[in-house]
């Protein structure tokens, strides 16, 4: 028996615009809505609106065979909210159908964990509550930003209320141990650990339009008969990936909605495959084994490690220098200012601070909301600057 | 004249102290023909941009005194050849109105030393044609030009005499790293010359020390500014929150950056709440950005790329204290667009200014802990502040281009006597 677990990520932050010396104390426009609209309108021109339409249908082709889960982000969704709330209605109906699970996550998309715990915990409660407002949902399986993982934030995860975590199969964490199996987290009483297969996930979200690569070009039939490799030698099979893949990292050109049109039913004419979310995963499967991460593993670059967000000292400094600000941000009871100071949390600004320009740093490149790391550096510590004269001039509440 | 820049399409000093220099000269009744390179767009275009540049004066009579020559070229003053070559590519790409043939079309050379040679053949067309009593070249990428055009007045029966004008050397620019072959032109030219202008005492030395010139034939006008009063009456809100010292020029090591970072360094483990502002751009920009953070002073350095216009003066407005941390200045005009808008000033010793003023403070630059002191002395003595930026103030409108055109204009009639 192979169980193909699905999970996409959805996610846009909220870029900030060229806040210059200028514009320190004039303005509190941090964000650039336009381009933020603008950006929002057309993932989901290309990817979200036709993706979660092939979701949909595919998922009643199969009579409910087909199943995904989401990890749908706090600031994507206010997003849709205020930018395109089809959208929004779109990802509702995959959730009514049943076959659709949600993760939690932190709100804002952010590393709080690794910065302050408190932090963590309320991000994750604002976005447990976001998932019951909007979809009557309540999440089983927690996945932290970027599956930054280890023992402590399983720990952490399972003291919350959550019965499973996801996390990158990174090679150097598991050694001979096979992702396609469940887990179980060292530190842990009984949190279920969830693994990604890179390979194959790569296969769909980074190389399916390489030409140069060997499995070129990717056909559902051929996807299927990897997973078919698979049954015998593991029960799971983790594919975990930025929903962006299809459309937009992707492009519909290359055939990537074809390919995800016919997967399902090439994977199904296996008897022995089927889909299942992650709770089902849970429910369905005993751990083989504990795995121990005292290190931290992320799913970014090759590294798989946090160096795509904390590795020069740009980036480093202006996470620290936004953290140290927790308290009196909270102090102030100021509403806005919390919600600007949650927005900078998010992952993107320092990811757009990168300045390793190998292999991965094209992709960096190409994310990127500007055109030199070092132009959203100077743009945060301006922003930052002048959130901390708002702060200096809010009064403290104990 | 030969020039390679001017405002509004300058990146730096020297585009400024042409302007000055000959709006000053116009008004003591020169008349000027300056030769310039264009940067932009087809000749048409350039009619506009040369009024645009003309536009700065209104007077009749200085817009007369002062015609301007254009010749296809994108020098700019502070480009390396490789920097050349990558701008050139630029310009190709980003507009179609000019098309750059290939070297080999030998029209347009493919680097910048190519460049200037170019710039010289077309010196020749307009030494052939113009009538001019003096030639007066501006910084080494002019000096082959010069030198062709008196080769060409020889041709033509005069004997006119050759004015080297130094706005700075080889060896500001590169922190005493030359250029061999930018070097052997700034030297032949000033050895060609009749009479040499340096901007300062400090650049007098350095090219009687570094390129053998005869002290005899060295002539210092310094710059100066044209006071105007400054329209600008923003309340900056930063400054209810921080101190602010400023850091304006290029980044690269001639201006001293990374000595800025430091005493940077040093003022925020004192004072904690000063914030320091660096505007410019250069091929230190993003070494020094990293390095703000390495220092741990990531959020007390703002940062801006190159300002134009008005912001430049918004910058100065905004600023506690302007530092000119140069490591090698031959003149240095920021401090006195500094002082012009009400801004005390800390300059390097080593620079071509700090021989004139009088209301600044003038320490060496590689000096933080002096530096340090004096900046403090005047952020947390607002006694001391005032009176720097009042008496700073009076004394920079007395340093103006007159002084200095009248000077230029001695030169020329010595000159002209001789020859």
């Amino acid at each position: 028996m192979v169980s193909v677990c699905f999970y996409f990520q959805v996610h846009q932050p909220y870029r900030m615009k060229r806040y210059s010396i200028f514009d320190i104390g004039k303005h509190t426009n941090y964000f650039d809505d336009d381009k933020n609209r603008e950006i929002l309108n057309k993932v989901s021109r290309k990817c979200y609106l036709p993706a979660n339409d092939l979701i949909l249908d595919l998922i009643h082709k199969t009579d409910g065979k087909f199943k995904v889960s989401y990890s749908l982000t706090g600031v994507v969704l206010d997003q849709f909210e205020e930018y395109n709330p089809k959208v929004l209605e779109s990802f509702q109906r995959l959730v009514d159908t049943g076959c659709v699970e949600l993760l939690e996550e932190t709100y804002y998309h952010s590393l709080a964990k690794l910065y302050s715990e408190k932090e963590f915990r309320e991000q994750v409660r604002l976005h447990k509550k976001k998932m019951k407002d909007l979809f009557g949902y309540k999440p089983r399986v927690f996945r932290n930003t970027e599956l930054v993982y280890n023992n402590r934030i399983a720990y952490l995860a399972e003291k919350m209320g959550y019965e499973g975590i996801i996390a990158e199969g990174a090679d150097h964490i598991l050694g001979w141990r096979s992702p396609n199996f469940l887990y179980k987290a060292k530190m842990a009483e009984n949190m279920k650990l969830l693994l990604k297969n890179y390979r194959l996930s790569d296969d769909i979200a980074f190389r399916f339009s390489e030409k140069g690569w060997e499995g070129w070009p990717l056909t559902a039939d051929k996807f299927a008969t990897w997973i078919n490799a698979v049954n015998g030698n593991g029960n799971i099979i983790n594919l975990f990936m930025d929903y962006e893949t299809f459309g937009e990292h992707q492009w519909e050109d290359t055939g990537i909605f074809n390919f995800m049109r016919h997967l399902p039913d090439e994977i199904l004419k296996n008897p022995d495959n089927d889909f299942k979310t992650p709770s089902e995963v849970i429910d369905s499967y005993e751990p083989v084994d504990e795995v121990d991460m005292r290190d931290i593993v992320s799913w970014a670059d090759v590294e798989r490690d946090l160096s795509a967000w904390l590795s020069n000292s740009m980036q480093t400094t202006s996470i620290s220098k936004l953290y140290e600000l927790e308290d009196k941000v909270k102090k102030s009871r100021d509403k806005n200012l919390l919600a600007d100071w949650r927005k900078l949390q998010t992952t993107d600004h320092f990811y757009y601070m990168c300045t390793k320009w190998f292999n991965d740093g094209d992709v960096h490149k190409y994310f990127n909301a500007y055109d030199r790391p070092h132009d959203s550096f100077i743009a945060f510590t301006n922003v930052l600057t002048d959130l901390k004269m708002r702060l200096n001039k809010a009064p403290i509440y104990c | 004249m030969f020039g390679w820049e001017f405002p509004p399409f300058n990146s730096g000093g020297l585009g400024v102290a042409c302007q000055g220099l000959t709006r000053g000269l116009a008004r003591q009744g020169t008349e000027i023909l300056f030769v310039l390179p264009k940067i932009y767009g087809t000749l048409e275009g350039d009619y506009m941009q040369i009024l645009s540049a003309e536009k700065y004066d209104k007077e009749n009579k200085e817009k007369k005194r002062i015609r301007f020559k254009i010749v296809d070229s994108i020098l700019k003053p502070y480009l390396t050849s490789p920097a050349y070559i990558r701008e050139r590519s630029r310009i190709d790409q980003s507009t179609h109105k000019i098309q750059i043939p290939d070297a080999s079309e030998d029209l347009y050379g493919s680097d910048l030393f190519s460049e200037i040679k170019r710039y010289s053949i077309h010196a020749k067309n307009i030494a052939l044609l113009e009538d001019f009593d003096i030639i007066h070249c501006h910084d080494w990428l002019t000096f082959p030009a010069g030198i062709t055009a008196k080769k060409i007045a020889e041709l033509r029966g005069l004997n006119t005499p050759l004015i080297t004008h130094i706005h700075a050397t080889e060896f500001d620019r590169t922190a005493g790293h030359p250029n061999q072959y930018i070097y052997d032109i700034e030297r032949e030219g000033m050895h060609l010359a009749d009479y040499v202008i340096t901007v300062s005492e400090y650049t007098k030395n350095i090219i009687i020390k570094h390129y053998g010139i005869d002290p005899e034939k060295i002539y210092i006008v310094h710059n100066a500014i044209d006071f105007e009063e400054s329209r600008i009456s923003e309340q900056f809100k930063i400054k209810d929150h921080h101190k602010i010292v400023l850091f304006l020029g290029r980044m690269t090591i001639q201006k001293g950056p990374d000595h800025f970072l430091r005493i940077a360094k040093r003022i925020s483990e004192i004072d904690d709440s000063v914030r320091f502002v660096m505007v410019g751009s250069g091929d230190m920009s993003n070494q020094i950005i990293e390095e703000s953070a390495n220092l741990g002073i990531g959020d007390k350095v703002l940062f801006s790329d190159f300002l134009n216009g008005e912001d430049v003066d918004r910058a100065y407005r905004m600023a506690d204290v302007y530092v000119m941390s140069s490591i090698s200045e031959p003149f240095g005009i920021t401090p006195l667009e500094a002082m012009k808008n009400s801004t005390p000033v800390v300059i390097s010793k080593q620079s071509g200014v700090s021989e004139i003023l009088k209301n600044c403070l003038i320490v060496d630059f590689w000096d933080v802990d002096l530096m340090t002191t004096k900046i403090l002395s005047i952020l947390h003595n607002p006694e001391f502040r005032n009176h720097l930026s009042e008496e700073g103030l009076k004394e920079v409108k007395l340093l103006n281009w007159d002084r200095s055109a009248n000077k230029c204009v001695e030169l020329y009639k010595k000159v002209l006597m001789r020859c």
